[in-house]
Formats: structure tokens, sequence, C-alpha cells
């Protein structure tokens, strides 16, 4: 018997997409029955009262969450989310419900063993109900109590060799895409670098020392599947500088219709026979491809690595050589001056396991210096950039203007020359000056 | 119950403390196949919708099998999901961007039978608990944030608003029959915490009424120079106030300004600013993340404010449903949604959609909003 009715979510039963009222109840059911004989640390119930808070806010249309107060682990100022009910009494189970974030492994990837020990603590320690994963890419461990939290924290490190995750003004939770480990496209091995950099550096993300949160993402290609353009303040897009390399056998595969064309991501309409003019050639955004008596013809030089002909024939194309990165800097959704992507700070970078990626760590450490001098609190560095400008970042991280900078040169002719740029400076005589014009 | 210790000794917490070692490396939990051909893939087809294969330059296959996921699951929930791993796919598995779960299988007909097992599962109350699907031209899995289940600011809930979506769209999640992709998101309040803002479909929740002040309880709990700094437009001031013959030092908020982003609530809980009647729903369409023939792109607010209507908010759904047919119908092969409106015109998409124009959805935010602004003679009757 459920302990409060839902009629309202039990609507949300129903339908072909998986129903998380039916998974919480299904926990709800197997707490209760508690065949393990688990000694719940945490109320057996709060499955329940998760599901009554939240039938609640169904009815009224409101949230019933407190926001946080300061709770956590010795020693670390993130990883834990501070969470009340706003109707403790009628919700006992779910009063105290603290979010611990753990941090994933690079790539989402695991092994039935390490997430089933995740889940064991879970069980014992927590609510029993998790995200997989949360926005920045956190395994989200959803609902415990204060005196749980150095124990869940124990157990991590103890027993599962994990650690917590980001949350605050502070290094938060890097996050990969799957890259080399499955991805032809990858132009280098993002999970190994945002491994590298996770470990390096730990001090700055568990212990707060920025104006506001810093987000590293990494995608092995501009096809940005962690989407570390629109999202992270220091983006990292894999990218390469030789000629797309081309299969003219497997281009006239898919002209003659033997290959589908983008690895049959439009098999279920009839799109007509594959056209290469209108498919590729003229979709390539700087009109640098041709096909001409059956042959693929680039003018290497003048693409923009766009991906799209790589993408629609994946047989035929594949990434250049010379590979590296390009960093995007002050990517961030809301809210101040509303969204901003992440714009091109450095064009492109070698990513050089050999020298422990020292290179792309001098960029890091240089921006971080720059926004710890500069920014305001709570300011994020895409808005430390906006307010003094891209070049006093592209200056103090130490790289040259490029045109690749920008999409095009200014609109306006108020340049901030500085004294130093001027002939003579700016000291000048006043005496000389009315030599030669009176008053 | 009994307080089960850790080992965790709280009079001497530094004693045999673990600290600052990070997440395990990927390397320990790759698939054999994903590891031998680890960076040296030669390319990838989708042989059909949720199965993909991947072969290397060894000649390798790896055989994906994706499908769906709540990204709210219960332990009972991920350990079903562990055995499945175990049974089919070698004990691994992984997890994507998007919250759809991948398992790796050696033969293709190893990959179909796992296809008609997933979808074979369902939960009591219906629902599938594996559909398989998710690749290629269709819509994938929806990036979400907590709503009601967890937070304190939230506008709308998250996990039912996706999940009401998802049933309405399913067809071109288990399908590849659109134009190009299609990604959705969900955030359930300003700050935007999935990131909606480069989504070609973008469900986010906003409140409508300023934060309502508790005056009281202000001068007991909250620090009022935070709040002030918490509010990017300034509107937030300190303030003296006379209740019951006694003064409180709380503050005032200039109401014209407010944004409804909630910043203030965050730094003080005596500013909440959930409603009932305030809060609802804005869509915003056609950004995207790739670079793919256009540049990545900001998803553009069209219609302003739709109530919640829990549980399974229909209007929502119609108009998202009535956007997605337009577009599958009218654009171009690769075409993502927002180029499709781009090329048409946006008087065009509002015409095509039956969507209405107000003067909200002309940008009055700071100065990205002039930029918005038509400066041309061309345009379409
Ligand atoms: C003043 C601004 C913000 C406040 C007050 C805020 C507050 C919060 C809170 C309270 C949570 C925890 C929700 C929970 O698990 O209970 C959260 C989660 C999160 N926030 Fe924010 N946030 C802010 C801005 C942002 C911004 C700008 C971003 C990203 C660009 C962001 C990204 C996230 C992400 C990714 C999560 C995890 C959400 C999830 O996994 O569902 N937040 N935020
Ligand atoms: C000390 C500063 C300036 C001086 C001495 C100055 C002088 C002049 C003169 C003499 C003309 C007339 C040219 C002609 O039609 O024969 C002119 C035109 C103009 N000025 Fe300035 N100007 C100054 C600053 C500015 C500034 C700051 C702006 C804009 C922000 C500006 C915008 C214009 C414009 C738009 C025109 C008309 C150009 C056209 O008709 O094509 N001027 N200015
Ligand atoms: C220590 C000095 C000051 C402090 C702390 C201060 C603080 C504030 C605050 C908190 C507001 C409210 C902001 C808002 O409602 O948006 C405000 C508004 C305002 N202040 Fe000040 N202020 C100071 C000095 C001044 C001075 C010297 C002037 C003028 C000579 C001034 C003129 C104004 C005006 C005109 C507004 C209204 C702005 C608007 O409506 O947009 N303030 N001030
Ligand atoms: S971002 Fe590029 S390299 Fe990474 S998974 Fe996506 S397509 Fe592959
Ligand atoms: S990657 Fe893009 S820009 Fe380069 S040739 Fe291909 S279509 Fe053209
Ligand atoms: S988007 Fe807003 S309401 Fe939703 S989880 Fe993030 S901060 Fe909370
Ligand atoms: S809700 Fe946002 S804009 Fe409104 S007063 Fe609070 S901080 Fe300021």
């Amino acid at each position: 018997m459920a302990k409060h009715k839902t009629p309202l979510l039990d609507q949300l039963e129903s339908g072909p997409w998986p129903s998380f009222v039916s998974d919480i109840k299904q926990e709800a059911a197997s707490r209760a029955k508690n065949e393990k004989g688990v000694q719940y640390q945490v109320a057996v119930d709060c499955p329940e009262d998760l599901l009554g808070v939240l039938e609640m806010s169904y009815t009224d249309g409101e949230t019933h969450w407190k926001h946080g107060g300061i709770v956590g682990v010795f020693g670390y100022g993130g990883g834990v989310i501070g969470r009340y009910c706003d109707q403790p009494q009628m919700f006992p189970g779910v009063a105290h419900f603290h979010t611990v974030r753990v941090a994933q492994p690079m790539g989402m990837w695991y092994s039935t063993e390490f997430l089933r020990g995740i889940m064991d603590i879970w069980d014992l320690r927590g609510s029993g109900l998790t995200n997989m994963h949360g926005a920045t890419g956190d395994i989200v461990l959803l609902g415990t109590s204060t005196p749980q939290l150095e124990e869940i924290f124990w157990e991590l490190t103890h027993n599962m060799n994990v650690d917590l995750g980001g949350s605050g003004s502070n290094l938060r939770t890097p996050a990969s895409c799957m890259g080399m480990s499955r991805c032809q496209y990858a132009c280098y091995d993002a999970q190994e670098l945002c491994y590298n950099l996770t470990q390096e550096y730990q001090d700055e993300l568990h212990r707060p020392a920025f104006p506001y949160k810093f987000k590293f993402k990494f995608d092995g290609c501009p096809n940005g599947c962690v989407a570390a353009i629109a999202r992270s303040d220091l983006g990292f897009l894999g990218t390469f500088k030789g000629p797309i390399k081309i299969n003219q056998e497997a281009v006239a595969a898919y002209v003659g219709g033997e290959i589908a064309p983008n690895a049959g991501a439009h098999a279920g309409r009839d799109w007509g026979k594959f056209d290469i003019q209108k498919e590729v050639v003229d979709l390539c955004p700087s009109k640098c491809i041709s096909y001409e008596g059956g042959k693929l013809v680039m003018d290497h030089k003048e693409c923009v690595r766009c991906m799209h002909c790589i993408n629609t024939m994946p047989q035929a194309l594949r990434i250049g050589d010379e590979r590296g990165v390009s960093i995007f800097c002050g990517a961030k959704a809301p809210i101040l001056d509303g969204p901003q992507m992440g714009s091109l700070l450095v064009p492109f970078i070698e990513v050089n396991k050999d020298d422990d990626y020292q290179a792309i760590k001098d960029v890091v450490e240089s921006v971080w210096d720059w926004w710890m001098e500069e920014g305001k609190n709570r300011e994020r560095i895409g808005e430390t950039m906006k307010r003094l400008g891209f070049a006093a970042l592209a200056d103090a991280a130490g790289i040259a203007a490029d045109p690749r900078h920008v999409q095009e040169p200014r609109h306006n002719p108020y340049i901030f020359w500085k004294a130093e740029d001027v002939e003579g400076g700016w000291d000048r005589d006043l005496a000389e000056f009315r030599k030669r014009h009176q008053r | 119950m009994a307080f089960i210790s850790s080992g965790y000794n709280p009079d001497k917490p530094m004693e045999n403390r673990i600290s600052d070692i990070g997440p395990r490396h990927f390397g320990e939990f790759l698939p054999p196949v994903i590891a031998k051909n680890f960076g040296k893939w030669d390319y990838h087809e989708i042989l059909e919708p949720g199965v993909l294969c991947h072969t290397g330059l060894s000649g390798d296959k790896a055989y994906t099998v994706r499908c769906g996921s709540a990204r709210l699951i219960s332990v009972t929930h991920v350990r079903e999901i562990c055995e499945i791993a175990d049974k089919f796919a070698g004990g691994f598995l992984r997890f994507t961007t998007r919250n759809n779960i991948e398992f790796i299988v050696e033969d293709k007909k190893a990959a179909l039978d796992l296809k008609a097992f997933l979808n074979s599962q369902k939960f009591p109350g219906g629902s599938m608990k594996f559909p398989v699907g998710g690749t290629g031209a269709g819509v994938t899995n929806i990036v979400h944030t907590q709503g009601w289940v967890h937070c304190h600011t939230p506008a709308t809930d998250a996990s039912g608003t996706v999940k009401a979506t998802m049933d309405a769209v399913f067809d071109d999640f288990a399908n590849m029959k659109l134009p190009a992709p299609v990604r959705i998101s969900m955030a359930c309040c300003l700050n935007m915490c999935g990131a909606v803002h480069c989504s070609d479909i973008a469900i986010l929740g906003i409140h409508r009424k300023p934060p309502l002040i508790d005056h009281e309880y202000l001068d007991n709990l909250c620090e009022i120079p935070l709040a002030v700094a918490a509010c990017p437009t300034g509107a937030v001031r300190p303030s003296k106030v006379e209740l019951n013959g006694k003064t409180y030092k709380t503050v005032a908020i200039k109401e014209e300004r407010c944004m409804f982003c909630g910043n203030c609530y965050t730094m003080c809980p005596s500013l909440p600013l959930s409603d009932g009647e305030g809060d609802g729903i804005a869509l915003m369409v056609g950004g995207k993340i790739s670079n793919r023939v256009t540049k990545p792109a900001f998803s553009k607010v069209v219609v302003p404010y739709i109530p919640n209507e829990p549980p399974r908010w229909p209007t929502m759904t119609k108009v998202i449903k009535k956007i997605l047919d337009t577009y599958a119908a009218d654009a171009h092969k690769y075409e993502r949604l927002g180029d499709w409106a781009n090329r048409i015109g946006w008087e065009r998409f509002f015409e095509k959609c039956e969507l209405e124009f107000s003067a909200h959805l002309i940008d009055d935010f700071r100065d990205p909003a002039y930029y918005t602004w038509r400066q041309t003679t061309q345009f379409k009757w």
C-alpha cells in the first residue's frame, strides 16, 4: 500500500518512455520488502516521501525544496549540495535530502562491478535514487542526511577508490566525449586529457578559490558531443591541419548507392538516391569541394573542418593529420548578458602527453591567474572577458592576436590606444605646442 | 536502524583520510574490443535505429545497442542494467551525454537479440524500461535538470515535462526519419543547469512574479549584501520596514527590473519566487552545438509562456509536436531546425508552425538585443 496517494504522478506511468514514477515505486517496494536485510541508514520510505512531496508540487505548481545550507565533508568546499524539504512533518523521509556528486569516469564507461559498488553504498546510506548523470557529468546520488556524508565519502574513497565531484565557486567536474574509445573522428585523446587535467587540478576542484564556477569540457572533434563550445568556461575541441584523406573508391561506392550516406542516419525515410552534388558539394560551407569526372576534389587549404563531408561519407573521408585542439573561452548559459558561446582563444595547440600536456596547462593557468586577479565575485570568465575585452584575456594568456580570433574586424574605431602604442607617448609639452598654435 | 560506521572516526577526521583522488581512470572500464581498438577506429554504420557498428583499422567490429532511460533512476534499476550488461555485454556499459545507455556486443545477431530483449522489458505501469533508439536523424533523449524533484528554484518539473515530451515524440526516438538530428533539452529555471541555450528545441521553466519578501525572517536569516549583490539587474537594495511597531532590516525590490532568475533566493531563503499562477514554461528553438555546415547557434524564444499543466503538460507537448512535424515536413535533408527557420525566415516559421508572435518575443535584454532586430528591407510577406 502506497504511503501517499499520487493520482497525478500515476498518470506518468503510461506511455512508451521509461517512467521515473514507476521506477521510484519499484524502489519503494524493494526497500519495504528489504529481501537482503539491509540496515538502511536513512528513512526506508524516503522514495515514498519523495513521491509524496512531488505529488504536492504537481498539485500546487510550486517547489517544496529549500536550498542549501552549508553541508559537506571535512576539507572540501564542494561535492555535496544541501537540500531540505519545506514540509518536513508531512514528508519526514526527505526532510534532509542532500545530493552527493561523484566523479564519473571519462566517457562514462563502467564495469558492472564498479556501478554495483556505488549502488551498494547508496542502498545502505542514501535514498536509493540517483541521476545517471547530472548535467555537468557527475554521478548524482540524490538524497541523504548530514550524518551519512562523511561515511559515504569514506566508503567512496576507501572502497571504491573514487572521489567527489565539484560544486560551488570552483572547478566543476570536467567531462569529455567518448573520443578515441569508440569514435574515428577524435582528433586527440579527449578522455586522457580530461582525466589528466582533473587529477592535476584536484585542489581547484575541491577547494573554492575562484570568483565563480569554472567548467572544462573536452570534445574530440568539431561535432561537439559534450557541447564544449556552449557549456564550458574553457572548451577543448579537437581539430586538424592536414588535408582530409580521400578514398576515391569509397566515394564511388557512396555515389553508386552501395554505402548508405551519413552512416545510415537517414534510413527511416526515402530521401531518394544519394546526390553527392546536392548533399556534400553544395553544403560545404567554404565551397571547397567539387565532384568532377567521378572524382572528389578538395581545396584542402580552404576547408574549415565543419565535419559535414566526413560525417556524410565516413567510409570515404577521414580526418587529416597534424591534429590538436582549439581552445574556446567563456561559454555559459545564463544570466547576466544572456547566453554566451565560447570564443576562440587558441586556434591550435598540440596535445602532448609526453610532456604531461604542459602547453595546455600553461594556457589554463594563465587564464585562471587573470580571472582570479580581475574577476568580480560571482562573475563567470565569459563576463570578465566581455567587461575587459577579449584582447586583455589573450594578452594575459600570452596569445598573439590572430585574424582567426574574430568573425570580422571591429565596427568602430574607438580603439583604446595605450601611451606605449604611440610614438613619443602621451606626455606633450604645452609650451612647444603653443609655439606652433596660438591661443 | 543502528548506525553503521564506515570506519570514519569523527574525533579524528584526518586519520587515514583519503582525498583528492579524482575519478577512476576510464581505461579500467573499457570492454575488451574497445580497449583493443582505442584510437584506431576506421568508420561506423548505423545498422538500424539504436544499433551501431564500429569497425576498427584491425577489422574488428564493435556492435553497440543504445537505449533510452530516465535520468532519475533507482538503485534497483541500475542493478537491472548491470544484470543486462553481465548477461549480454561482458559486464560493461556506458552512458551517453544525453542519458542513454549503451551496451557493446560482439556480433550483429547478439545486437539484434539484445535490442529485442530491451524492447520487451516493461515496468508494471506499462512504460518501456529500455526503449532502443536515439540514433541518427531522429530525436534522442532529453538532457534535463532537477525540477520539483530536487531543486529550490524551479518554475516547473523536469522529469515530468521530459516524460510527457518523450512520450509525444517517441516515434522519432525509435526511428530515423527527420531531416537531421533534433536535440531537445530541458531546464527548470533561468539558471539553465541543463544548458538549453543551444538546443534545437528547449523547454525552459520560467517564473513571472518577483520574489515575495519575508521581512521578519530576512532580518534574522539573510546576509543582505549577498542578496543585493546576487541580483544581475540591480533590482535588490537594502531597506527598512516597520511591522507591528518593530523595525526590520530588509531589502526592497524594484519589481519592474526583476528578470525572475531566482538568484536572490539562492542567497536568501526569505525571497521565494515559486508561484502556481506565475510559473510555467517558455519554449526556445533553433540552437545547435555542432559546427557541421553552419556555426553553433543559440536557441531563440518562440513561445514566451505556457502555463504549467501537470502531470502531462498537454499544451506544451502539442506545440512541440507541431514544431517538430512542421520541420520534418518542410526542411531539407541535413538541415537542422534552426537552419531551416533561418532559410525560410522566422516570419515564415511562425506562420507555418501556427505560433503567435508577441512583443515578448522581441529582445529587450541589454546589448545583444539590438543585433536581433531587423535592419534590412529584406523580409517576407
Ligand atoms: C546563480 C546561479 C545559479 C544557481 C543559484 C544555481 C543553483 C543550482 C543548484 C541549487 C543546483 C542543485 C540542484 C540539485 O541537485 O538539487 C544546481 C545544479 C546545477 N547547476 Fe546550477 N545554479 C546556477 C547557475 C548555473 C549555471 C550558470 C550553470 C551552467 C552553465 C549551472 C549548471 C548546473 C548544473 C549542470 C547542475 C547540475 C544539475 C543537474 O544535474 O540536474 N548552474 N544549480
Ligand atoms: C572631434 C571629433 C569630430 C570632428 C571634429 C568631426 C568632424 C566632422 C566633420 C567636419 C564632418 C562633416 C564632413 C562633411 O560632410 O564634410 C563630420 C561628419 C560626420 N561625423 Fe564627425 N567629427 C567628430 C567626431 C565624430 C564622432 C565621434 C562621430 C560618431 C560617433 C562622428 C560621426 C560623423 C558622421 C556620421 C558624419 C557624417 C558622415 C557622412 O555624412 O557620411 N563624428 N564630422
Ligand atoms: C555610496 C553611495 C551609493 C550607494 C550605496 C547607492 C546605492 C544605490 C542602490 C542600491 C540603488 C538601487 C538600485 C536600483 O534600484 O536599481 C541606487 C539607485 C540609484 N542611485 Fe545610488 N547609491 C549611491 C550613491 C548615489 C549617488 C551619489 C547618486 C547620484 C548622484 C545616486 C543616484 C542613484 C540613482 C539615480 C538611482 C536610481 C537608478 C535607477 O533608477 O536606475 N546614487 N543607488
Ligand atoms: S565530439 Fe567528435 S570525437 Fe567526440 S564523440 Fe563526438 S564525434 Fe566523436
Ligand atoms: S569538412 Fe566541411 S568545410 Fe571541410 S571540406 Fe568538408 S564540408 Fe567543406
Ligand atoms: S535549472 Fe534552475 S531550477 Fe533547475 S536544477 Fe538548475 S538551478 Fe535548479
Ligand atoms: S529574481 Fe533575479 S532579477 Fe529578480 S530580484 Fe531576484 S535576483 Fe534580481
